[in-house]
């Protein structure tokens, strides 16, 4: 939209002005200039002209006397782009092209990780992607090392170094094996961008129930829920226990409290009683006789 | 100007027949939303007019009246008879209205009758129905119902400590950079799906797995593609789903496409969705006794025990059923109009299609449950 609003603009200007060639002053233009940098162009001729300067975002004008240099003063051009420069002296106009880069200076980097919840002992499953911009926001092109660094709460950090690619810089990490935060730090320079990445536990491994009579019911409790690495499993999952008797059925979905799972069933002889959470399936109780 | 008076007085004409008609032979159901009394039109006079007074009375929730008719308002107060048919807790049946009632008279001898009353109350999720056998005495010259009291249950005053797991969620903020992270969406999976061919059209079943280690609200879309790839119809699971899916939590779901064949489906896309919401552990819900009862009137019933200390308001059973391979067949469902007390049981049951019900095998059942004044 505000490149849109900007090139109207310059249309605007570049039909105002008369379209006899220049006679009595020029331009001499830079190449590139730095986004954010100072800056002057040199005229020659006599007499007073308006240079106007039409870019991304942008537009400037400014009141010179030909024969001497136009100056621009740091800051005065900030969005990284391709610029246009028209000298307008009386019935003449002459223009030229210049363009702005970024700053070599990396000052903020747009850190994207994913995911923000991981299960633990993922190959590739963490990705970090790196947008290098300078003090103004415009992305450096320029080739820049980003180092990624990837720490949990034990074991030791993963790091790589990755060159930006048209500013961007992407990599793979893999999930620790134990739960727990985990810092993924990017950095350039001094500038630093830091996500912090929940390493969870995996599916439950090694699911074992035992049962003993409460009363008129009977009490089933899971051993410590633990996944394949060791972790104990969350919290609130969810563990169903299945009671079949005499051509019925009872059920429970008991949530995990501290590691362990617990309920209450009816107690009948001979009873067949089972376990699961998700699709991982526990020990089978058979009850009395 | 001829013929306009003539169509003018066959109009009023027709209006006035039709008043008549009405004031006469009125419908029943008319009779009960317009609020007047039964008694006026029909008398207590003979067993089956008791009966049908009474469930007019109930219908317009005209409870003084209904209470003063029974023959034995000396056994409970008009308080137990209106929590009878209301419940003492927050429930469905605290708002259903009465949709229509059945009368099927079982047994009548000079002074006294039993009439099976089926009433049929209507919610906001469908209706239920509420069978009583009631017994009607001749007292002088008019009949009066004896009603089947069923007393509610009532918890004690006590504390029950519980101390489930609760989670809560901070999303991202408007004032967040841009890149900044946010709270990850449950990962859920489709574990099964199924698509059927049925006389109401196609309806698709299968199964949902929260893989995550946090709650999860969940929807499914399927949409049915043509052989040229043009979409036929799209749905979704609407209330045939346990929407919150806590850790490793499967529900079933079941979404129906009404006039759709199968052979016109080349393939289904399948769209779950996720969103992380705060919910609570609590309340566990025993499934207990469940039981497939075979055809004809095939149904899957058992009992809802709230193992926990806090009031059901509303809770959703759905059914799984299997057939001997393992294969998914059917899912149904069914909601419970009365209250869930604390380890107190209460039965449900639904039906299952007869030819269904032979090919299974194993069920299934999970409970979803709504409390009033938590969010789950």
């Amino acid at each position: 939209m505000k490149r849109r609003s900007t090139c109207f603009l310059g249309g605007l200007v570049l039909a105002a002005m008369p379209l006899a060639s220049a006679q009595s002053g020029s331009l001499s233009l830079p190449k590139t200039v730095e986004a954010g940098s100072a800056f002057s162009i040199p005229s020659t001729g006599s007499g007073k002209a308006v240079l106007y300067i039409v870019g991304p975002g942008q537009v400037l004008r400014r009141s010179v006397q030909l024969g001497e240099p136009a100056s621009f003063a740091s800051g005065d051009l900030h969005n990284a782009g391709h610029y246009l420069a028209v000298l307008v002296s009386g019935s003449s106009t002459e223009n030229g092209a210049f363009d702005v880069t970024a700053a070599h200076e990396p000052a903020v980097l747009s850190f994207l990780a994913k995911p923000s919840r991981v299960a633990v002992d993922l190959r590739d499953g963490i990705s970090g992607v790196v947008y290098v911009l300078d003090t103004f926001q415009n992305l450096v092109l320029a080739p820049t090392k980003v180092s990624f660094q990837l720490s949990g709460v034990a074991g030791a950090a993963q790091t790589r170094t990755v060159l930006t690619r048209n500013g961007v810089a992407s990599t793979k990490m893999n999930s620790a094996a134990k739960e727990g935060p985990g810092q993924f730090v990017a950095q350039v320079g001094n500038a630093t961008g830091t996500r912090v990445i929940q390493q969870v536990p995996g599916e439950p491994c090694d699911l074992r129930m035992s049962a003993r009579p409460s009363g008129q019911r009977l009490a089933v409790q899971t051993d410590p829920v633990r996944d394949c690495t060791g972790n104990i499993v969350p919290d609130g999952t969810i563990v169903t226990f299945t009671e079949t008797y005499h051509g019925g059925e009872s059920t429970v979905d008991a949530p995990l409290k501290q590691g362990v799972a617990r309920a209450e069933m009816p107690a009948y002889n001979g009873a067949k009683i089972s376990v699961a959470t998700g699709v991982v399936l526990g020990n089978e109780i058979r009850w009395g006789k | 100007m001829t013929t306009g008076r003539l169509l003018a007085t066959f109009i009023a004409g027709a209006t006035v027949a039709l008043i008549v008609v009405g004031t006469l032979w009125p419908v029943q159901s008319a009779v009960a939303m317009a609020g007047s009394g039964a008694g006026l039109l029909t008398s207590s006079s003979s067993a089956q007019a008791a009966v049908e007074n009474l469930a007019g009375e109930i219908g317009r929730q005209d409870w003084e009246k209904a209470y003063s008719s029974l023959a034995n308002k000396s056994e409970f107060s008009e308080t137990e008879f209106v929590r009878d048919l209301t419940g003492n807790y927050a429930s469905l049946r605290t708002y259903a209205t009465l949709d229509s009632s059945d009368l099927r008279p079982l047994h009548a001898s000079a002074d006294e009758a039993q009439i099976q009353l089926k009433l049929r109350w209507s919610t906001v999720v469908g209706t239920f129905s509420d069978t009583r056998t009631v017994q009607v005495v001749r007292t002088d010259d008019h009949w009066a119902v004896s009603w089947p009291i069923v007393k509610e249950p009532r918890v004690p005053p006590q504390v029950i400590p519980v101390n489930y797991l609760r989670w809560d969620v901070i999303y991202r903020g408007p004032a967040d950079d841009w890149g900044a992270q946010d709270v990850e969406a449950p990962h859920v999976r489709i574990i099964d799906m199924h698509p059927v061919d049925r006389s109401a059209g196609v309806v698709l079943m299968g199964e949902v797995l929260n893989e995550d280690v946090v709650p999860a609200f969940v929807t499914v879309k399927a949409t049915l593609l043509a052989k040229d790839g043009s979409v036929i119809a799209s749905e979704d699971s609407f209330d045939k789903i346990s929407h919150v899916l806590l850790p490793k939590q499967v529900t079933p779901f079941l979404i129906t496409f009404h006039d759709v064949a199968l052979s016109q489906v080349d393939s289904v896309h399948m769209d779950p969705s996720a969103i992380l919401i705060a919910a609570s552990a609590d309340p566990v819900i025993e499934i207990e006794d469940q039981r497939l009862n075979p055809a004809p009137e095939a149904s899957f019933t058992g009992k809802l025990i709230n193992q926990s200390g806090q009031v059901v308001n509303v809770a959703h059973v759905l059914g799984t059923f299997y057939d001997k391979d393992g294969q998914l067949v059917w899912v149904a469902d069914q909601y419970v109009d009365r209250a869930l007390l604390p380890e107190t049981p209460i039965s449900f049951a639904m039906s299952i299609p007869a030819d269904i019900a032979s090919k299974v095998s194993s069920e299934r059942a999970i409970a979803a449950t709504y409390s009033s004044g938590r969010f789950q």
